[in-house]
């Protein structure tokens, strides 16, 4: 069955305006990877409005594809500029930008796209194998089941994400108690509402990625004072076919790359940890480590390929089980539910030509991308040569759009400007963003499942450790959890170094 | 830092505070069929207070001297926020795409400090290729005032 819906899923793909479609969001999608302010998660949310009378299809393909060239265009900053786009292209510019200084950005960039290639490809070959197989799994999945993966979830972010544990928790919180404000569906009281009836509408989570990574990441690079002072890029074919040639050498470092950014992106918060670790491993397995850090070509092609193959695997548990892997997906997921869709194991049976559609779209997307990126480079390029006080009012415009246009409300956009100013504040003091948004996102889906649960139990916590694949995964979530206590001790015992704090996902 | 962090996690345990007391009053127990409207916030406020009161004492037990920010961050900070707020603001009266061009203008003017031509050009054009595709292509309304009125939209 699989070949014919994948099949199915090409001929929706392939359909001329779908490749349009594919063509623009990566266009957009550079250039939002390019900009400081805006990344993946809030150009999405940007163009949201405007696929509502689009067929769901050709919209989750206009915004997968958009998220696809934002992966692409954080390592044109990385090498050329020496400033990541995106956390998970900060490994990239340990290598990319000294090699762009010698004179070889485009042996860098040309690598660096296509490493980029090769883990969404590897990526997406899984996704194909393994999602249709996954979401058989989540359709016998009851209440317990879910709440379960999504203790799952954010214990991801509290034991792999980094930084202080205790403020991933704080974000989770504020992410979970934002998503209760407003009517409860259940018993119909209206919660923390205070006689306000601007907060009876609640807090829509795509108004809050709006404000918090457009608007406080603005705020953020005013305040570092930016200067751009980059590197100019030299394309041609002949680079790129001769870079080619050599590529094929590295593919130890290829295959391994693949395996750390699949296994690290499908869960939450993947995608930077999996380039630092796959950056480290490639250093680590060199012939010549010294020469990492200087201007080495497996230094760009080790993080660029986990990059991609966790920024796709991030999409598996999204279209399975309805639970997003990152804040972009979770837009995208946004999207799924305004579209008229549910998102969710049932979408393999009930949707099968949209699921396919975007499967599909995956592998077309990607070839579409390194061949549009790969042609276009000085043009991205140039985009961060537009001067600073043109492009911030273009971006703050921009969001106002985007807010307003979700629930056509004023109210949205002053929402919008608080989110930007809490983003900014949280960023600094490290209260991560991404668990926020996704709390946010996944709120009232936890506490149904929460609620359903405990009625089935007659109130007790024990039937998230009675039922078996729910107590699996609830003992591997507070196993993660438990990481940032566990962890120091573990190594403690066993004389390894204490281990330096990672950076945060975003 | 460690002002911003003790201020902002007090702040946390404030709000944590409010989001209990209205659980409170919606019952945190069973209901009629099941935990009632409060049970989840509840549980949720609790461990974000008392996770806060436990960053407060981290914090308050550092030793650090970096600051949070310095008054020469602060400036160009203000100078997106503010006129950003007015914009919104101005929004409410004279719709998007008005307040939109003057505000893309005065940015870019004060601080910018681009030619006026430049200036007119961009500020002018972005309003109305906006308009364009959103009211005229994507048929996605924004907020209107009187120059649009007028102009028959």
């Amino acid at each position: 069955m699989g070949i014919e819906n994948l099949f199915l899923g090409f001929q929706q793909a392939l359909a001329h305006e779908n490749l349009l479609y594919a063509a623009i969001g990566i266009m957009l999608g550079t250039i939002v990877g390019v900009l400081p302010g805006l990344g993946g998660a809030n150009g999405v949310a940007i163009l949201l409005p405007l696929t509502l009378r689009m067929p769901p299809t050709s919209a989750i393909i206009l915004l997968t594809s958009l998220y696809w060239g934002a992966l692409f265009g954080g390592a044109i900053t990385s090498i050329l500029f020496n400033i990541p786009g995106e956390p998970w292209s900060v490994a990239t510019t340990f290598d990319g930008y000294p090699m762009a200084r010698q004179g070889r950005s485009g042996q860098a960039l040309t690598g660096a796209f296509t490493s980029s290639f090769v883990g969404a490809l590897f990526a997406t070959v899984l996704i194909t194998v393994f999602a249709p197989l996954l979401a058989d799994v989540a359709l016998r999945f009851g209440p317990p089941e879910i709440f379960s993966i999504q203790l799952l979830t954010f214990s991801a972010f509290v034991g792999l994400g980094g930084g202080n544990p205790l403020k991933t928790v704080v974000s989770i919180m504020i992410g979970f108690i934002l998503a209760a404000v407003g009517l409860d569906i259940v018993t119909g009281q209206l919660r923390m509402t205070f006689g306000f009836t601007g907060l009876m509408q609640g807090f829509d989570f795509i108004i809050a990625v709006i404000g918090l990574f457009g608007i406080g990441e603005i705020l953020l690079s005013v305040e570092e004072g930016l200067s751009f002072k980059g590197v100019s890029s030299k394309m041609n074919l002949h680079v790129v076919l001769d870079t080619w040639k050599i590529l094929p050498r590295y593919w130890r470092t290829f295959a391994r790359s693949c395996l750390i950014g699949f296994w690290m992106g499908f869960k939450p918060g993947g995608a930077t940890p999996a380039s630092f670790m796959s950056y480290s491993f490639a250093k680590r397995f060199s012939k010549n480590p010294e020469a990492f850090g200087k201007g080495e070509l497996e230094g760009v092609i080790a993080p660029e390929t986990a990059a991609h193959a966790a920024g796709v695997a991030a999409m598996l548990p999204m279209i399975t089980l309805g639970i997003p892997g990152s804040p972009t997906a979770a837009v995208m997921l946004g999207g799924l539910i305004i579209w008229g869709l549910q998102p969710g194991p049932l979408l393999f049976t009930e949707k099968p030509d949209f699921v396919w559609g975007l499967i599909a779209s995956m592998y077309t997307g990607n070839i579409l991308g390194v061949l549009m990126v790969l042609a276009f480079v000085p043009f991205f390029a140039a985009i961060l040569r537009v001067p600073f006080a043109i492009l911030t009012p273009l971006i703050v415009v921009l969001c106002a759009i985007g807010s307003y246009a979700v629930h056509n409300s004023m109210l949205d956009v002053w929402y919008m400007l608080i989110f930007g100013v809490v983003g900014y504040v949280f960023k600094k003091l490290d209260y991560p963003l991404a668990p926020l948004v996704l709390a946010l996102v996944l709120g009232d889906m936890a506490e149904n499942a929460l609620r359903q649960s405990l009625i089935m139990s007659q109130g007790s916590l024990a039937i998230f450790f009675d039922r078996p694949i729910a107590g699996v995964i609830t003992v591997v979530a507070i196993l993660f959890f438990m990481m940032p206590i566990i962890g120091p001790w573990w190594r403690r015992l066993r004389g390894l170094p204490v281990s330096a704090p990672t950076p945060r996902e975003i | 830092m460690r002002a911003a962090d003790s201020i902002t996690a007090s702040i946390l345990m404030a709000l944590g505070g409010i989001v209990i007391f209205d659980a409170l009053r919606l019952g945190i127990g069973w209901g009629t069929d099941g935990p009632g409207s409060g049970f989840f916030p509840f549980w949720l406020a609790l461990i974000m207070v008392v996770t806060c009161a436990v960053i407060l004492l981290q914090t308050l037990r550092s030793r650090s001297d970096e600051k949070f920010v310095t008054l020469q961050q602060l400036g160009p900070v203000f100078k997106v926020i503010g006129p950003a707020t007015a914009m919104v603001l101005l929004t409410e009266f004279v719709g998007l795409y008005v307040a939109a061009a003057l505000y893309l203008g005065i940015y870019m003017r004060w601080v910018g400090r681009h030619s006026w031509i430049t200036v007119i050009v961009l500020a002018v054009s972005v309003p109305v290729l906006t308009f364009m595709i959103f009211e005229l292509w994507f048929l996605v309304p924004m907020p209107k005032g009187p120059l649009e009125d007028w102009l028959g939209y």
